[in-house]
């Protein structure tokens, strides 16, 4: 008997893992509905989760996180799995790229994009981002402060909801951004900003969006959840195919209200960075499978978590810890184990330590782990064993 | 005498904004200031200081609202969400009317019981009204799909308009279907066959 879900999301590229499930069949293969509730704001969409409207949604890694800490909303959430590692995208104004022409965009070199960035911004930086607990925060921050260079005094990180970013970076409310796609393209197409740096040049295998569930949930209904879990790990693997990539254009574009064209340039990493066109190829700009893409590693958590901490006045060990127990690996593991997935022996790791696909110890032997490097060659070492 | 309460309502609509403000103004004597610009929302909301801050849950800017639960800077008063307070029946009302409010730290809650019982008001009577309007433009776009189901009836048997109706009319519940449905079936075959 089909079972129908209700799951949050919020209508991006990102999204598509959700999407794919339930257009593509594999939700109906697990003997599942899909009922896909679009959330106007990531707040709304924790809401949605919180009060029980919808059973799990797409959110952004560190909201789950944040929950554990205390910060934010009395709610709890689990990570069951990760949807995507990647895929947002930092811009600057047409303002400021236009300072900025020494500058190449190769949109490849971190370091030579945030010096770029902040010669050309004197003393006035503002960054505008989604959402106060998001992979664009943490990154954007990482980013800025490993350049090793005084940062301007007004540099300020401030949240814009992205279907605003084109009017904010037009009125000069922001002088920078950072979101996800479509919204990079949309800005670009609009004539608003210009495409700058992926978030993969400064960690290469960022976790981004995540399935959230209540705490409890998963293990409350584990038939339920496992059903879920597999759909969408099943919709995660045929987005990996780029023979497949076409039809997952035309199927996200209507659910996003952009063309296929705008979506495919997410999908295929070839980004049009500038309204004259200019296009870049970042390979891995965005990913939903190989190497234990949705595998929800501890050492992930403990990184949100160590960075929060640090950022909110929390004990850093204590926060690593609370965090890495948000990153049910063990669900994870209980649900794709029988289903084929390829899992990592380990479930934490040392994270930025990989330069080169890596093959790791795994239950079928086969697992590469692609390179996870942060653009500062640091290594985070949760400490967590196994 | 308690202080008044500052009180933010953000909402671009004019004409919503003045439906909300005239409840508040209903429940007591409050200094309410309406933002109609999103740009910037955080720095003009912290700039004012409020003591309560109401904004449409569907509106896209609550993310840069939510911001402010954070302020930690020393001159800062701290926002709770009101989903945080204790009154679960209160909160679930504001969640079912679309009204979510952002309470500054530390305010008790029989102060902030009357005002968001206003605002929770003019919210449902505002759905009511988005309804209605949804309602009537629906049934005056099936109106308009059944006269003109009618009239193809009329042409294509050669008969009278309360003959063709009444043809609809049997033909939808032979079917266990609504007139509109078989109006729009009538429409769209007959455009194909143009």
């Amino acid at each position: 008997m089909t079972v129908t879900l209700r799951l949050g999301f919020l209508p991006l590229v990102d999204a598509a893992p959700l999407i794919v499930a339930e257009a593509m069949g594999f939700a109906e293969e697990e003997g599942l509905a899909l009922d896909l509730v679009a959330a106007p704001s990531w707040s709304a969409s924790r809401d949605l989760l919180s009060i029980g409207e919808v059973t799990a949604a797409q959110m952004l890694a560190p909201v789950p996180v944040a929950l554990a800490l205390g910060l934010g909303s009395p709610a709890r959430f689990e990570v069951l799995s990760v949807l995507n590692l990647n895929g947002n995208a930092i811009g600057v104004s047409t303002a400021l790229a236009a300072r900025m022409r020494d500058h190449d965009f190769a949109l490849s070199d971190a370091r030579d994009a945030g010096l770029a960035l902040l010669a050309a911004a004197g003393q006035r930086l503002r960054i505008g981002v989604p959402f106060a607990f998001s992979m664009h925060n943490e990154l954007v921050r990482y980013w800025l402060e490993g350049l090793g260079q005084t940062l301007p005094e007004s540099l300020e990180i401030v949240t814009v909801p992205p279907p605003l970013m084109p009017d904010a970076l037009a009125a000069g409310e922001v002088d920078a951004f950072c979101v996800g796609e479509p919204r990079g393209s949309v800005a670009v197409e609009r004539g608003a900003g210009v495409l700058l740096l992926p978030t993969s040049a400064i960690w290469a295998a960022a976790p981004e969006k995540v399935l959230a569930a209540r705490a409890g949930w998963a293990e409350q209904d584990p038939e339920l959840a496992g059903r879920l879990i597999r759909a969408l790990w099943r919709a995660g693997r045929w987005l990996g195919q780029g023979a497949n990539l076409t039809v997952a254009g035309e199927v996200l574009a209507a659910r996003l209200g952009v063309s296929a064209e705008v979506v495919e340039r997410s999908l295929t990493g070839r980004l049009v960075i500038a309204a004259d066109g200019a296009e870049r190829v970042v390979p891995g700009f965005l990913r939903f499978d190989g190497g234990a893409a949705g595998f929800p590693w501890r050492s992930q958590a403990a990184w949100i978590g160590a960075r929060l901490a640090r950022r909110h006045g929390l004990d850093a060990m204590q926060a690593q810890t609370v965090a890495a127990q948000v990153f049910r690996s063990d669900i994870y593991r209980l649900h794709l184990g029988p289903a084929g997935a390829d899992l990592p022996a380990a479930s934490a790791k040392v994270e930025g330590s990989l330069a080169e696909p890596t093959p790791v110890a795994s239950s079928r032997g086969r697992l590469i782990l692609p390179p996870d490097r942060f653009y500062d060659a640091q290594v985070f070492d949760p400490g967590l064993a196994g | 005498m308690t202080r008044r309460l500052s009180i933010i309502v953000v909402e671009k609509d004019r004409d919503r904004a003045v439906m909300i403000v005239d409840g508040l103004r209903e429940a007591g004597d409050h200094d309410v200031l309406v933002i109609a610009d999103e740009l910037g929302l955080a720095r003009r909301i912290s700039e004012r200081n409020p003591d309560l801050v109401l904004i449409d849950a569907g509106n896209p800017s609550r993310d840069a609202i939510e911001e402010l639960t954070l302020a930690s800077a020393p001159l800062q008063r701290p926002v709770a969400m009101f989903v945080d307070e204790s009154d679960g029946a209160l909160t679930q009302a504001a969640i079912e009317a679309g009204v979510s409010a952002y309470v500054v730290a530390g305010l008790s809650a029989n102060r902030i019981k009357p005002v968001l019982d206003a605002a929770i008001a003019r919210f449902h009577l505002m759905q009511k009204m988005r309804v209605e309007l949804a309602e009537t433009r629906r049934a005056l776009e099936e109106r308009k799909v059944i006269d003109r189901a009618k009239g193809i009836v009329m042409r294509a048997k050669g008969i009278g308009e309360d003959e063709a109706y009444a043809l609809m009319r049997k033909a939808a519940m032979d079917q266990g279907r609504k007139l509109a449905e078989v109006a729009l079936a009538l429409v769209t075959a007959a455009e194909l066959l143009k």
